[in-house]
């Protein structure tokens, strides 16, 4: 057993699931993903590079996953916004890569150091067009460990971008942890230096070359909105007494106040929601049958609870808590039960 | 057409303009690679957003055409990924220098082993003849309907100053002369730079032939940079070299 922070938990699995390419741009409070990718990836013999800033990095990474590595960055909310333009890329060219978002309060400069989970929509809508992406959330160190290695699985065998939506509290929580074995990705598309003259293109196309016909442009992004939304494997959560009167749906640090929750109140269970995107829709459709209500807690203004109230309809009442830049308390969240 | 270009040519008709000077420079590139003697399964040609962007479109090599500005930055990581590459770099005036221009002075910076053909027709053909970063002063453009007055970046002493190792520029006029110094940049270890000057007869409203006239005359002219100095992807191996023979 190891005492890991949550953004080293990051690099750990990455180097095993076979990560062998990380361009980034200093940023709190991510940085301690790129300190420990500087010093350990180029012992694997894999590449790390200090880029001018986060477009450039994240440019590098896809640039270095089309050229056969298996590739990330991370990041912080500035930074994730610089890098969306070049998401709807990889999404369009259909280049697996690996975005580590771990948030902060913001817009624009925010409070660096505090926590949020202010950027859960932009993860799935900040770049522009209709584009299909996957979102994994980690909620401690051991989460951190195993979205990190299934993001990279995913990015790989669907050729999309991954984003790993972990949080300031998330990154820099430590916690002992055995690290398990994980997977090892293997590269899934054609790669250019084989000799195969591949073309790759953000243009609307046909394996690399440019289309311009509505018809044509409507079935490319429907294949690739159903390569996510068909997949079997991409959804994960986890359920805990699920058939209780009160359910807490969770996803990323607020999961460990819902945990703290459940043992201080009777009749209370827990959705939390590892994937974020493509949405657990079938999962909690199934889960507020049972439920009088769903409990949204979450570090924003109130964003992941939307799509609740979509799924959820009007099976169960939906009620949204939130907290700016800080934890959520467990009792703030014992006070809305009670008061029920 | 010669043969030499048509064997790497696909995709075709192209969507440039009759007059355009970008098939001259591609043409050069072609003839210049296979010259040089690279081996074309071990070529990447990248490209960013711009009529220049559209290279990639055409050419029967590894081809990626990237998002504009970034062509660089995707360069660097490619390159990275696989040192065996030879990995060519064409943009624009724009594309290079404007919403490029940090991709640009961090890759000459690092002497990163990158062969960048800038296509430099002073003006952004594609989106409606606006002023680009290599506009000259006092020009009209549809952004500068009064004349520019901002000052132009020189690309050749850009290039310099920013640390690239081998710097070069031509105009399409001069054909033999840009080919030469493309495959001399091509065999060049470490960021090279050719700048090309083009024309671009539709935006700029101006006959070919005069374009050409204008380009017989433009000084300086030549190779103004080239110099062997580590490059940047070969100390990056060595330090991954020294790490593992410390483990053993």
């Amino acid at each position: 057993m190891k005492l890991i922070q949550g953004n080293e938990a990051v690099v750990k699995a990455a180097i095993k699931a076979g990560c062998r390419f990380y361009a980034g741009y200093p940023i709190t409070p991510s940085s301690e993903v790129m300190h420990l990718m500087a010093k350990e990836i180029p012992k694997v013999g894999g590449v790390f590079v200090q880029m001018e800033d986060e477009i450039a990095s994240i440019a590098a990474a896809i640039g270095a996953s089309m050229a056969g590595k298996i590739s990330m960055t991370a990041t912080s909310g500035p930074g994730f916004s610089l890098m969306q333009e070049n998401i709807g890329y990889a999404a369009m060219a259909e280049i697996p890569v690996v975005i580590v978002n771990v948030m902060r309060a913001g817009p624009s400069t925010g409070i660096p150091t505090a926590p949020s989970q202010g950027d859960v929509m932009q993860a799935i809508y900040g770049s522009h067009g209709d584009y299909p992406i996957i979102v994994l959330c980690p909620s401690d160190v051991i989460d951190s460990y195993l979205l990190t290695a299934k993001a990279f699985y995913l990015a790989e065998k669907y050729r999309s971008p991954v984003v790993v939506l972990s949080d300031e509290i998330v990154g820099h929580m430590r916690e002992g942890i055995d690290l398990p074995e994980v997977e090892e990705v293997k590269k899934n598309m054609p790669v250019v230096g084989k000799g195969k003259k591949i073309h790759y293109t953000g243009l609307a196309n046909e394996d690399g070359f440019a289309i311009y016909e509505p018809e044509k442009y409507e079935k490319l992004i429907k294949k690739l909105y159903n390569k996510i939304e068909d997949a079997k494997d991409v959804i994960s959560y986890k359920l805990e007494n699920p058939d209780a009167k009160t359910i807490i749906f969770a996803y990323g640090s607020p999961y460990r106040t819902a945990k703290a929750v459940l043992r201080l109140a009777k009749n209370v269970g827990i959705f939390k929601a590892e994937t974020l995107f493509p949405f657990p829709e079938k999962a909690l459709k199934k889960v507020a049958k049972n439920a009088e209500r769903i409990i949204v807690p979450e570090m924003n203004v109130g964003k992941i609870v939307k799509e609740v109230e979509r799924v959820v309809g009007n099976s169960c009442e939906v009620i949204s808590v939130t907290k700016l830049a800080q934890s959520i308390d467990p009792y703030t969240i014992l006070r809305v039960i009670e008061n029920e | 057409m010669s043969d030499a270009i048509k064997e790497y040519l696909i995709n075709l008709p192209h969507t440039w303009c009759p007059g355009c000077g970008n098939g001259i420079v591609l043409g050069a590139f072609i003839r210049a690679f296979k010259e040089s003697g690279i081996d074309e399964d071990k070529l990447v040609v990248v490209s960013g957003i711009g009529c220049s962007g559209r290279v990639t479109q055409y050419l029967n090599f590894d081809a990626i055409h990237t998002t504009h500005g970034r062509a660089l930055a995707f360069a660097t990581g490619i390159k990275l990924a696989n040192p065996e590459l030879k990995v060519v770099v064409m943009m624009g005036d724009g594309d290079a220098l404007a919403i490029g221009g940090n991709h640009f002075i961090h890759a000459a910076r690092r002497n990163i082993d990158l062969t960048a053909i800038i296509f430099n027709n002073s003006v952004y053909g594609m989106t409606g003849g606006q002023l680009s970063p290599t506009t000259p002063i006092n020009t009209k453009t549809t952004t500068t309907p009064y004349g520019n007055f901002e000052n132009p970046f020189n690309i050749v002493e850009l290039a310099i100053a920013a640390g690239t190792s081998y710097v070069a520029r031509w105009t399409t006029y001069h054909v033999r002369q840009l080919k030469k110094s493309i495959k001399e940049a091509l065999l060049h270890k470490g960021f090279s730079v050719v700048e090309a000057v083009t024309g671009c007869p539709t935006q700029q409203k101006v006959k070919p032939t005069e374009i050409l006239k204008f380009q017989k005359n433009i000084k300086p002219l030549g190779v103004f940079k080239r110099e062997e100095r580590e490059e940047y992807v070969e100390k990056y191996l060595k330090l991954v070299e020294s790490l593992r023979t410390e483990k053993l």
